[in-house]
């Protein structure tokens, strides 16, 4: 009985309460940085792509709303194409989690509604951006051995020298 | 003073069902403002005009009779519920100089054989629905009314005791001195919970019990009909409030404000009363709701009953 | 003209109690007579006596009928029943009775203006709710008494009925 009245007190207290929700499209919420909204494709500090076009985002997706072809030049590997359908996109993560290049990245922005559905379908002209995102200073081919255009094998970052295999000498 | 009663009873009917629309946003503004956050605050400043979209919406909406239900009375039920909500209000004394039928000898019997009447709305409704949430909430929906129009009408006999009077206007001429919220206090808290559940609100809104039932006895309801129930729901709040002011807060009386505006103050103020309940208070169990009617309210305003009978023998005259 | 009221409500009773007998849904049939007992107490307060149309209302139209009304509920009659309902509409079941009951009817009428009028006041007195109360604990305070001796017993029989019989399971807390 007492309880309940309690209750009842402590409800009417919270008149005068900050309200917890906030006048959406007038106030902006406040997104954390790793909020996961919008996918987007980032390029590595020398202004190319990141991604690698190792398919591992479209396996980890539990949807299936990533679509690439693989392309090479230089050495370098890139997506052909790359298509993510909005439509099934369930935002979670996963893969990001699964990039190895950090090149896929969910961004803190959500509002993407569409009139028309195959306007959710996001092309690689779409997704990809001209900054680095989450990460500014990484670069996977300035970290892995492969030899493309500017950098031999074994003049990456942290990388001995190959040995080579013709010399007898210790 | 008086006014002809054509317009006594236009105005009171305008009132009436616009202050039930108006307490459909009212309401949610307010359980917005206890529970932290804000309620409809778009259509028309503070949101006020989102009752009149909700009625232009809810009256374009496609007006469905199940195929399976009893269309005759399916489409009878929701006015029941209306109807008897608004008659009731006839015997309502707003000033002493502005009721429908504040005179009536039998005044809050009348109300009383309304509010049975209204039993057969709800209970209808689950019937010709022909739905099994339909039914259950119709068959929750008698046995909880019946049994909290007991209640109600043990704990107002104390103030009828003390009047001497069903007459609602000479119930309330007798509160000049003292309100009969002071010595009738236990009977204004039963008869208070008697009136939440006989309006089947929350926290008593088992008849409908949305995660239980779907919506209980409106399952099946749409449109405008659907409306109809929600008006009538709102409409019977104001009624509850109007009566427990009628009846233990002294009616229109007041000091320095004109009676009108005393009586409305006192009615909004139960109404807020009404809606904070619903914001703060969890719905009981089926048969905790029956154990609270049965076994605690009964013996209350039955002791009521006794203690007030007693109090009146003593110091009657002679 | 004072009769007008009168004569209607007991126009809309007879009308209703006809449909109550002929209805073959049992709900309908229970709508008709609910709005028998309401006319019954519009003939109540036509005739002065508005504390019992009320309590006409409140006891018989509210609470036995909502709980008829629940009974049908739980019996979930369905078209089987209706159709049983419909058999035993016809005229061969019927009619005998009918005949009797007019003949009945007839001869109530016949003794009904055979004996001498009684003096009927002038102007109808209307008997309020106090005047009733008075005569309830005055004259007839036995009655009142022995009413009450009879809702006892069912109180008792009701508590009878519904306790726990082998003291497992939760009180249900119905009535």
């Amino acid at each position: 009985m007492f309880g309940i009245l309690r209750t009842l007190w402590l409800t009417f207290l919270h008149m005068g309460h900050r309200r917890v929700t906030v006048g959406y499209p007038e106030h902006k919420p406040p997104l954390p940085p790793r909020y996961r909204g919008r996918i987007i494709l980032s390029r590595d500090p020398d202004g190319m792509e990141r991604c690698v076009a190792c398919n591992l985002c479209a396996v980890a997706c539990p949807v299936d709303c990533i679509s690439l072809q693989k392309a090479e030049q230089d050495g370098r590997w890139y997506p052909d194409y790359f298509r993510i359908n909005f439509s099934r996109c369930i935002f979670c993560g996963m893969c990001e989690e699964a990039c190895p290049t950090y090149a896929i990245q969910l961004i803190p922005d959500f509002e993407m509604s569409e009139y028309l559905r195959p306007n959710l379908v996001y092309e690689k002209e779409d997704l990809l951006i001209s900054g680095t995102g989450k990460y500014p200073d990484y670069s996977f081919f300035r970290v892995a051995g492969v030899k493309i255009p500017g950098k031999d094998k074994g003049e990456a970052e942290r990388e001995a020298p190959p040995v080579d295999i013709h010399t007898l000498l210790p | 003073m008086t006014a002809p009663m054509p317009v006594i009873i236009g105005v009171t009917l305008a009132v009436l069902l616009g202050l039930a629309t108006f307490l459909t946003w009212f309401e949610r503004r307010l359980l917005g403002l206890w529970q932290d956050r804000y309620g409809p605050n778009r259509v028309g400043p503070g949101g006020i005009l989102q009752a009149v979209a909700d009625g232009i919406k809810i009256l374009f909406k496609q007006d469905w009779i199940p195929p399976f239900a009893d269309r005759g009375v399916f489409v009878l039920a929701p006015a029941i519920g209306m109807m008897t909500v608004l008659l009731s209000f006839g015997v309502v004394p707003v000033t002493a100089f502005w009721s429908i039928a504040g005179n009536l000898n039998v005044g809050l019997l009348f109300v009383l054989a309304m509010m049975g009447m209204g039993v057969y709305g709800v209970v209808l409704a689950g019937w010709a629905s022909n739905s099994k949430y339909a039914l259950l909430g119709g068959m929750r929906a008698a046995a909880q009314m019946i049994s909290y129009e007991v209640f109600m009408g043990l704990s107002v006999l104390g103030v009828v005791m003390q009047t001497g009077s069903f007459t609602m206007r000479d119930i309330v001429l007798a509160q000049s001195g003292l309100w009969f919220i002071v010595p009738q206090v236990l009977g204004c808290v039963v008869f208070t919970l008697a009136g939440v559940a006989e309006t089947h609100r929350l926290p008593f809104d088992l008849p409908e019990g949305e995660n239980e039932l779907g919506a209980g006895f409106h399952t099946e309801y749409s449109g405008m009909k659907f409306g109809m129930f929600f008006l009538a729901e709102y409409a019977g709040v104001v009624l509850i409030s109007a009566l427990l002011v009628t009846l233990y807060l002294g009616g229109w009386q007041g000091p320095l404000l004109p009676p009108a505006l005393w009586f409305g103050l006192k009615t909004g103020a139960l109404v807020c009363l009404f809606i904070l309940l619903r914001a703060a208070l969890p719905r009981p169990r089926y048969d905790q709701l029956m154990a609270l009617g049965w076994k605690i309210l009964l013996p209350l305003s039955l002791l009521n009953i006794a203690a007030t009978g007693a109090i009146l023998l003593l110091h009657a005259p002679g | 003209m004072s009769d007008l009221p009168f004569i209607l409500f007991s126009l809309v009773a007879a009308c209703a109690a006809l449909m109550v007998v002929t209805r073959a849904v049992p709900v309908h049939a229970l709508l008709y007579l609910v709005v028998l007992l309401l006319s019954l107490a519009g003939v109540f307060q036509a005739l002065g006596a508005p504390f019992a149309a009320m309590l006409e209302i409140i006891i018989y139209a509210g609470a036995v009928m909502v709980l008829f009304v629940f009974v049908v509920m739980m019996l979930n009659l369905g078209r089987t029943d209706r159709d049983r309902e419909r058999h035993w509409m016809a005229p061969g079941i019927w009619i005998g009775p009918a005949i009797l009951s007019c003949l009945l009817l007839a001869a109530l009428c016949i003794t009904l203006r055979a004996m001498p009028p009684t003096a009927a006041p002038d102007t109808l007195v209307s008997i309020g709710p106090q005047a009733v109360g008075i005569m309830l604990y005055g004259p007839y305070v036995l009655s009142v008494e022995l009413a009450s001796f009879l809702l006892l017993a069912g109180l008792v029989s009701a508590f009878h009925i519904g306790r726990n019989i082998r003291g497992t399971g939760a009180a249900t807390g119905e009535a």
